[in-house]
């Protein structure tokens, strides 16, 4: 899946949390968000992501990230998040990845 | 500034407080920084403290110095115990979906206090110092 834009407080959190959800209940099991062209993130944001990788894996699936920006990757340092997701640069090796 | 407790306020304030982060020399990987802590800072008082009440305000200072901004913003919201909130970094709440901004404006500035406003609510100080040049 492809982000785009913004995911913060609102219709970009909101946006990004439906189509998360969407895939899940369709029975996709190995999700690949693309954020390389997320511009930003607040912390409402990184909940809902938080919360997005809490459903896909209760639906038996995996969620993964590709194509961090710097900014990005600084939020989910300091949130310690990086403990939580896979993510990767290479979008060739984060679908191999996949279990 | 007087702010509506809505989240148009929430781009209003990061707009003036940008403005006068630019005028002394901050540079764009702070202005980021500075800019995200005052958005959080405005959400939880828009949302949390004053829980978009059409008849409560959010106070918005700014004040400029050669080397540092400071901002104040202030709820008229209940206030809370900062000690009372769980830690997001501990292992058992790393999954939550919530908790997350105080943890992000302490990060990106370099003084940050809350305290109780008068006569009710909750005010955060926040302090941003210009970048040395190395």
């Amino acid at each position: 899946m492809d982000a785009t834009g913004r995911i913060t407080l609102g219709e970009g959190a909101s946006a990004f949390r439906d189509a998360i959800r969407d895939l899940a209940t369709k029975g996709d099991k190995k999700i690949l968000v693309n954020l390389s062209d997320v511009s930003y993130i607040d912390s409402s944001g990184i909940g809902e992501m938080v919360s997005s990788y809490t459903t896909v894996t209760n639906h038996g699936g995996q969620l993964k990230l590709l194509g961090l920006s710097k900014r990005v990757k600084d939020l989910l340092q300091i949130t310690k998040l990086y403990t939580v997701f896979e993510v990767f640069d290479d979008e060739a090796a984060a679908i191999r990845s996949f279990t | 500034m007087l702010l509506d407790s809505n989240l148009d306020s929430v781009e209003v304030a990061e707009a003036a407080v940008l403005r006068d982060a630019v005028d002394i020399g901050f540079e764009e990987e702070q202005l980021h920084q500075l800019g995200m802590a005052v958005r959080e800072s405005m959400v939880n008082a828009v949302v949390h403290g004053n829980r978009y009440n059409s008849r409560k305000k959010v106070h918005l200072s700014v004040t400029k110095a050669p080397d540092r901004l400071t901002v104040v913003i202030a709820d008229e919201g209940e206030g809370f115990d900062m000690n009372a909130l769980p830690n997001p970094l501990a292992e058992e709440n790393l999954l939550r979906q919530s908790g997350r901004g105080l943890l992000l404006i302490q990060a990106f500035v370099d003084e940050f206090q809350v305290c109780r406003a008068q006569p009710s609510g909750t005010e955060v100080r926040m302090v941003k110092y210009l970048a040395k040049a190395s």
